[in-house]
This record gives C-alpha cells, sequence and structure tokens, in this order.
C-alpha cells in the first residue's frame, strides 16, 4: 500500500485553477519530490496532503486515512513544515521543540533532534536572534519531533546560503534513513536531484513525468555529447559509423559528437583502436535542468 | 484544546519577556497615580470630583489603561502577528488545537488587565487613602464585564484586520478612543458633559467602575450595555476570525 497517494487532484481558488489533475504515489521510505516552476500548484497539492485544504475534486489517502476526516488521527503521524511559517520572536529554541513534543504521544528524543539538527548551542537563543538556516532548522525539527512516519517539508531550502543547503540536504537523507517518508517540494533542480529517489514535475497544475532523476533525464534528454580535441587526422566517417553516434561536427578545432547509451565508450575504443591521442576530452551529460527545460519550457514561455 | 496547559505556560513566559508591554500595563496606571498623588492638594476630597479626592475620583480612569493595553492593544496585535507569520497555521498541522493559543492569549492578558488593577487599588489604598472599592461584588461584575467588552472588541480587531499593519491601527484607534472618552487623557470634570456620558457607558464603562468603587451599586442598564457588546463583538470575531 502506498504510503500517499494522490489521485485526480483538482483545487481552485474562484476562478483561478491551481491545480488541474495530479495523480502520484509515495512509497514507504522513499523521498518523493514535486518539482516545478512557481506557481505549477506544488504548494496546493501538498496543502491538500496535509488535509489544511480541501480538493474539490479527486481524492487524497495518507497512511490509508482521509487528510480531511482523519485530521486528528493523522496530525500524530505526519510531520508538516511549512513554507513561510515562523514562530514567536521571543520563544527559545529548546522551549519551542518541548511545546511541540507536548503534542504527541511519544515525542522523539528532544536532545538527540538538536544535536542531529546542529542547534544543541542554541538551544537557548531566542527565535528571532537565529540565523535564516537555524529557524529553517528548527523548523524541521519541529516537524519531526513527534516522530512521524511522513514528513512533509515544502521549500526546505529557501533563503539558505550553500553551506546551509548542504547541510539540510545531509539532514533530509537521515531523515530517509530513519524510515521516514518524505515528501518534497522544491523548485530547485540541484535539491530534487540530490535527494529525490523520485519526482513528480508538475507544471500548470498537471503532472508532466513522474520517474526517478536519472530515468528523467534520460527519458527526456537522451542524448550525450563528446568533445574533444585530436592529436592527428580523424576520418570522422569512423566515429559516424558507429550505431551509438548520431553526429559528428567539427566546431573550430574540436570535434563534437552526440549519441546515446555507451557512446563515450564506443567513441574512445575506436579512437583507442585508431591511435589517435586526444586533447579536453569532455562529455556533457543532460542535466534534470535540461530535462526540465525540455518538459516545462524555458522560463520565458510561461 | 489539546496543548492547552503546556501553550499557557509558554505564552505567560513570552509575555514576562516582554518588559516594555508589561510596564505599560501593569505598571503606568500606578506610577501615574503615584505622581499625582505625590502633590498634596490632589488627595484631598472636594465637591468637584464628587466629593472624592482627584486621585480617588481618577483612579477608575487610570485602571482603563491597564484593561485598553492588555484587551486593545496586545490581544489584538499578538494574534494578527501570529497569524501572518503562519504561528497558527503552523499549530493546525500538529495535534494541538489552535483555538488553544487564542484562549492563551485572552488568559495571559486577562491576567495582566487584572495584575494592573490589584496594583492600582492596592497602592492606592495603601498611599493615598483611596477606599477598596465599597461595592466589591458590584466592582467585580462591572470589572469583569467591561473587560470582556474590550476584550471582545480587541478580538473583532484581530479577526477582521487582515495583517499585523491594519490591526496595529485599528487598536490604536480604539485604545486612543477608550482612553480619551475614560477621562484618561483629560479628567472628566473637563470634558463636555455629552463626552462624559458617552464615556460612562463605552467599553469599560467607566461609570459602573466609579460607582461601585464608590458604594453605590452599578446600573443594571450600564452593565447590560458591557454584555451586549461582549456578546456581539466576541460573536462576530468568532464569526469572522481566520486562521491563515
Amino acid at each position: 500500500m502506498p504510503v500517499i497517494e494522490v489521485t485526480n487532484l483538482h483545487k481552485r481558488y474562484g476562478d483561478r485553477i491551481a491545480v488541474h489533475d495530479v495523480s502520484f504515489r509515495v512509497e514507504r521510505g522513499e523521498i518523493f519530490g514535486i518539482l516545478g516552476p512557481n506557481g505549477a500548484g506544488k504548494t496546493t497539492t501538498v496543502e491538500c496532503v496535509a488535509g489544511l485544504r480541501v480538493p474539490d475534486g479527486g481524492g487524497v489517502s495518507v497512511l490509508g486515512l482521509d487528510p480531511r476526516r482523519d485530521a486528528a488521527r493523522l496530525r500524530h503521524r505526519v510531520g508538516v513544515q511549512l513554507q513561510e511559517s515562523q514562530l514567536p520572536d521571543r520563544i527559545r529554541v529548546r522551549e519551542a521543540l518541548d511545546l511541540y513534543a507536548s503534542f504527541y504521544r511519544a515525542p522523539a528524543d528532544r536532545d538527540r533532534l538538536l544535536a542531529d539538527l546542529g542547534l544543541a548551542n542554541q538551544r537557548n537563543s531566542a527565535y528571532r536572534s537565529l540565523s535564516g538556516g537555524q529557524k529553517q532548522r528548527l523548523s524541521i525539527a519541529l516537524a519531526l519531533v513527534g516522530n512521524p512516519e511522513v514528513a512533509i517539508l515544502d521549500e526546505l531550502t529557501t533563503g539558505l546560503d550553500p553551506q546551509g543547503r548542504l547541510e539540510t540536504w545531509e539532514l533530509v537523507e537521515q531523515v530517509r534513513d530513519r524510515g521516514v517518508t518524505v515528501l518534497l517540494v522544491t523548485h530547485l533542480m540541484a535539491e530534487a536531484e540530490r535527494l529525490c529517489d523520485r519526482i513528480a514535475v508538475i507544471d500548470a497544475g498537471r503532472v508532466v513525468a513522474i520517474d526517478t532523476p536519472a530515468g528523467l533525464v534520460g527519458r527526456v534528454v537522451p542524448e550525450q555529447r563528446i568533445r574533444f580535441r585530436p592529436d592527428g587526422e580523424l576520418d570522422d566517417g569512423l566515429l559516424a559509423d558507429l550505431p551509438e553516434v548520431t553526429s559528428v561536427r567539427r566546431v573550430g578545432g574540436q570535434v563534437v559528437v552526440t549519441g546515446t547509451g555507451n557512446v563515450l565508450h564506443a567513441v574512445t575504443s575506436v579512437l583507442a583502436r585508431s591511435r589517435i591521442v586526444v586533447a579536453d576530452l569532455r562529455l556533457d551529460q543532460p542535466t534534470l535542468d535540461d530535462a526540465l527545460l525540455r518538459l516545462i519550457g524555458p522560463e520565458a514561455d510561461r | 484544546m489539546t496543548g492547552f496547559g503546556r501553550i499557557l505556560l509558554v505564552e505567560t513566559r513570552l509575555q514576562l519577556r516582554d518588559i516594555p508591554m508589561l510596564v505599560f500595563s501593569v505598571a503606568l496606571p500606578t506610577v501615574i497615580l503615584v505622581l499625582l498623588g505625590a502633590v498634596p492638594a490632589l488627595r484631598r476630597p472636594d465637591p468637584l470630583f464628587e466629593g472624592h479626592s482627584l486621585v480617588a475620583y481618577l483612579a477608575p480612569s487610570l485602571l482603563i489603561i491597564s484593561l485598553a493595553m492588555a484587551g486593545l492593544n496586545a490581544l489584538p496585535n499578538v494574534l494578527a502577528g501570529y497569524r501572518e507569520r503562519g504561528v497558527l497555521r503552523r499549530l493546525s498541522t500538529t495535534p494541538a488545537a489552535p483555538v488553544s493559543l487564542l484562549a492563551a492569549q485572552l488568559v495571559v492578558n486577562l491576567a495582566i488587565a487584572v495584575l494592573g488593577a490589584v496594583l492600582l487599588i492596592g497602592v492606592g489604598r495603601l498611599f493615598f487613602g483611596i477606599p477598596l472599592p465599597r461595592a466589591p461584588f458590584g466592582f467585580a461584575v462591572a470589572f469583569l464585564l467591561g473587560t470582556g467588552a474590550l476584550f471582545a472588541l480587541g478580538l473583532l480587531v484581530a479577526a477582521v484586520a487582515r495583517s499585523t499593519r491594519t490591526a496595529a491601527g485599528l487598536s490604536t484607534a480604539l485604545n486612543m478612543s477608550t482612553m480619551f472618552l475614560g477621562g484618561v487623557y483629560l479628567p472628566r470634570f473637563l470634558l463636555p458633559d455629552v463626552v462624559v456620558r458617552i464615556g460612562d457607558v463605552t467599553p469599560p464603562g467607566v461609570r459602573p467602575l466609579l460607582d461601585a468603587w464608590s458604594g453605590t451599586p452599578p446600573q443594571p442598564a450600564h452593565l447590560a450595555i458591557m454584555a451586549t457588546v461582549t456578546v456581539l463583538a466576541g460573536a462576530l470575531a468568532a464569526k469572522l476570525f481566520r486562521w491563515e
């Protein structure tokens, strides 16, 4: 049974349709990403999953329960980290954690949580004196203090510097390693690529694709590009004849080969057999960025 | 109201850390009383002040400072801030009920209002010969109903204000008019008669407080007005209040 199942979710705000038709299933123990441009309907989707909004159509099931009807039971089992939600200025880190822990039947070990989140030295600091990254980590701690089976994390690295982002990513991986199923909303490719086992790409309120990060890249942008500078004569036909190669071009002194599958191995084998030494060999592998660009178009078209 | 006890504890601590707010709401009325009471002439009874001394005559008005600061200033601004910053929304994703936070805020601010009143009455009695309220029961009823009316208005401000800025503007306007009508800025004998009459029955109702303090049972009509405001504003606030 999937931990989260969303079927044909539809949500309007007045005339504006935020979510047209979104379906996905999240399996136990995975980090499932919802990736898409701003305004694609990501947050609305997870808010329906979290029981904060009532869908206008379709179904949502979390741990086999209905987020609205069984809200009281689910709040014990699902931890939610919301975008742009803060705490009172004067509350202290440990105080906030103790307060939230008191809401749950079997809360997590707070000292360990603080240590895991790198907040042990800030335990007596007031919320307003924390840095952006510390606030974000406290917010994640609050989502985890109830020992949830599912954690919903919305845009968790927004406003963090690269170092803070990296630390937060490591943290989410630790959370998953504890057996928590994570539903992660992000608009950052790097974040999705690094963390997610699977990704649903959402654009304009619809799911465009669901796959692993590598699967998305391979499916949408199967081509790889190899560039090198041959030392000596090279007959382009040698490479063009290879089944993996789709094109061979010359750009200045460079040879640019595009192809699919294990094209790098095929090309380097031919070069080795022909005893051609190459310099500046580079393989441009498509990234999730490229895949997303193909899936939802460049920013300017949106 | 899951989590109420713990939330109340935390809200109390947060309030105690807000020193300027504590000074304004709890101590300010007593400080003013002490300053005025230091002038001997103002401690003598005078027909101008309905036979009381000026400090005794002003005490109910000074009481209004505590009530208005707690109910019309702190309460709506803190709640609007909690909503704007997503504190209430965040709480609604946990097993705790966000209404617990609202209730805790009411309790904390009520405690502040009571504390301010007790301090004022105690210092007035000990140092300036202002008698304790001579109709204690009537005074308690007038105090509770007047406070209830002010707090209900404060909740209404929190309910209708879409942002903390609007809440701050509305609460300041209400706060200042309440204090003016209650004779905080200008002693009531200097105010035009019509303003005094309006002030008599504007929450928290300086007339029923003064009556009960000097031993006359508060007029039922005055108390009824406070009760009506409490119920109407409270119901409207409950209907309009948004958690996000």
